[in-house]
């Protein structure tokens, strides 16, 4: 175990590291433009572009503007926008990173639980038509654009519907803090966490109900059939336990990879502001220290979330252990 | 003894009297999708969207009579005999600003409305539909090629070269696509690209059809390496080798014609999740970049128009599902009948 720990952490900080130096060559080697005038973002002066030069120390070696970067990014974290001049861009990100954190948890409490619930039925209906109907609802659920999703929920819950009963109760657009006001909090997050949560309720849906469908040929579920056990307890407590293992592992990438900034298109529609959309005014700007920022910070999220599934994965699963 | 043994014109006739299999395994899965009466109908649906598309200048110059890539902020057009402005003065809240026209439902005159700029919705969905198809299918194209060289070389070859394929996936693998995808974007819409005598300028539609192609090839060249990992251990590739067949030969004649059918099936599933892709990108507005149009560039425009004219977001955003609907279940079908244990998923 110690020795799986060690090995899962020296790959964690390796690829941490090819993504840092990708990030950089991204941002400063690729072959177009000068990088300063992309970090200055549009329409800037010879005076700023000057001062980028400084400050990114790009009349130097490339390996050493990659360690004048990363120094910037982690151990100074005095990287500051050229378009919002004296903004400092790390603390902003950390100040955005609640707004994310809630969105997706919430949204993964949904999935999780919806999920469970349409592979279960399904499974348990094989063939019928209950079944074939999720499926099919599951499918529709991965084909939709989730900014596109979310922009119809707005449309529904803001304009057509909202002085009826039904939707009275939705808040404006934006983010309150738990802190401030948790009913608040709840209630201006609960149309995103659903919105954000269909896709992965149709993907992970139909990903357990294959799971459980195979796990239903397996042997030792023929003999928890032939002991005489209920249909109900060996689906739930004998296959659906084997198939929650490839659920955890695909629930740790998409998790990371969420709070990571593939929220971002549904921060954008919901007006929350979080670190997608912080990228997304940064896009806007081609405000590049902020990408930079939080594009390293992101992708750093997912790697540790990545590590932290497999060492959970080997917790769970002996076989893991021993390979 | 020899007379126990039946005679070779007796073995002959009991042969020919087991039927032979008379389809390869390709007829057979080819058979098997054709029955699958879902799977065809998700086709033709498909080929339904792919020659509206096509058509688009045909509707644009003979049913609607529009130019829909210029701006026409001052027209007016004729409904049941009465003028009507494309763009008309707001008559919601205060009364400031303005709102283009609303749906007529009418196939020659404004189907959809106008948009922001004037501009017919019904003609640019299908000019969009276009780019939108194109990307998808274009980046896939170059995605699959990338990727199974990959994993073909990485799984075949092994050593040192599978050593630094396998890492740099893993380090592509680890970066949250859509950030990948967007950091290409932002360093390149700007300026373009250019790399020695090959040059993509920066409305490109190359441009989105790379960064798309590249941020998925992982995700492809991971599975084609495994099965690869494995078909090299098998006896027939053993066997050529211990013929002295060469390399690769080995891997064009025994290994490519192995994974061919993994291959296969990410086609529409890939087709499928590129074009989302695109359209997030084009949403965020580092895709399709203006005067081209793409699904995802016009539900960006009707973004501001959401409550007042929804139809300009909602029917791009109902195109994207049925195509991505379409391209999913075919996907499904394709898998069962090429390689139903096939476990595929694309994030």
């Amino acid at each position: 175990m110690v020795s799986l720990l060690i090995r899962r952490f020296a790959q964690m900080i390796f690829v941490m590291l090819g993504i840092s130096i990708l990030v950089f060559l991204i941002f400063f080697a690729t072959p177009g433009a000068d990088p300063a005038s992309r970090i200055a973002g549009r329409n800037a002066s010879p005076e700023v572009l000057a001062a980028v030069r400084a400050s990114f120390g790009l009349d130097r070696p490339l390996p050493i503007q990659y360690a004048v970067m990363m120094r910037r990014l982690f151990i100074d974290q005095d990287l500051t926008s050229f378009v919002n001049r004296g903004e400092v861009v790390v603390p902003e990100v950390m100040g955005a990173a609640p707004v994310t954190l809630s969105l997706v948890m919430g949204a993964a409490v949904f999935w999780i639980f919806g999920s469970i619930a349409i592979g279960l039925v399904a499974a348990a209906t094989k063939g019928s038509f209950l079944d074939r109907l999720l499926m099919v609802l599951g499918l529709i659920g991965i084909s939709m654009p989730v900014y596109w999703l979310g922009e119809i929920v707005n449309l529904i819950t803001q304009k057509e519907l909202h002085d009826t009963w039904l939707f009275s109760w939705v808040p404006q657009l934006g983010y309150t803090a738990l802190t401030e006001d948790p009913w608040l909090w709840f209630k201006s997050l609960l149309l995103p966490w659903i919105t954000l949560a269909i896709l992965y309720i149709g993907l992970y849906g139909r990903v357990l109900r294959a799971s459980l469908v195979e796990a239903g040929q397996e042997d030792y579920i023929r003999t928890a059939r032939s002991k005489g056990l209920s249909e109900s307890r060996i689906l739930i407590r004998h296959a659906l336990r084997t198939s929650l293992i490839a659920f955890v592992t695909l629930f740790g990438l998409d998790f990371g990879a969420l709070v990571g900034g593939s929220a971002l298109l549904t921060e954008v529609v919901f007006a929350l502001h979080g670190v997608g959309r912080l990228t997304y005014q940064a896009l806007l700007d081609l405000d590049l220290p902020v990408i930079m920022a939080t594009v390293m910070y992101a992708s750093f999220f997912v790697v540790f979330a990545n590590a932290l599934v497999d060492i959970l994965y080997a917790i769970l699963d002996p076989r893991v252990r021993l390979a | 003894m020899s007379s126990s043994l039946p005679a070779t014109s007796d073995l002959g006739e009991g042969l020919a009297a087991v039927p032979r299999p008379a389809l390869g395994p390709w007829a057979r899965a080819g058979r098997k999708l054709v029955s699958d009466r879902v799977a065809m109908g998700a086709l033709g649906l498909f080929i339904l969207i792919v020659l509206a598309c096509l058509a688009a200048p045909l509707y644009a110059t003979y049913v609607a009579h529009t130019d829909p890539f210029t701006s026409n902020v001052e027209g007016s057009i004729t409904i049941d005999g009465q003028d009507v402005d494309l763009i008309q003065p707001s008559t919601e809240g205060l009364g400031l600003g303005s709102v283009p026209l609303g749906p007529t439902w009418d196939i020659h005159n404004y189907f959809l409305g106008a948009d922001g700029q004037g501009r017919d919705v019904a003609a640019r969905i299908l000019y969009g539909g276009r780019n939108s198809l194109l990307i998808g299918g274009t980046s896939t194209a170059i995605c699959l090629f990338l990727a199974a060289l990959t994993g073909l070389v990485s799984g075949f070859f092994g050593g040192v070269t599978d050593m630094l394929i396998s890492r740099l996936l893993d380090v592509l693998w680890a970066f949250p696509i859509y950030l990948l995808a967007i950091s290409l974007s932002i360093v390149l819409i700007s300026h373009g690209f250019t790399i020695g005598p090959f040059e993509i300028t920066s409305g490109s539609l190359w441009l989105p059809i790379w960064i798309i192609a590249i941020v998925y090839v992982p995700y492809v060249a991971r599975p084609i390496r495994g099965q690869v990992l494995a078909l090299k251990e098998s006896e027939f590739v053993l066997a050529a080798k211990g013929l002295g067949v060469p390399d690769w030969r080995i891997l064009w004649r025994d290994i490519l014609p192995n994974v061919m059918t993994t291959i296969i099936v990410f086609v529409p599933l890939m087709v499928a999740v590129n074009m989302l892709t695109e359209s997030a990108l084009s949403f965020l507005s580092i895709g399709v970049q203006a005067p081209d149009a793409s699904w995802g560039t016009i539900i960006q425009d009707g973004q501001d128009l959401i409550y007042t004219r929804p139809w300009v977001a909602i029917a791009p955003g109902i195109a994207i599902v049925l195509t991505v609907l379409a391209l999913n279940i075919l996907g499904d079908g394709l898998r069962d009948a090429l390689d139903p244990r096939a476990k595929l998923r694309i994030r």
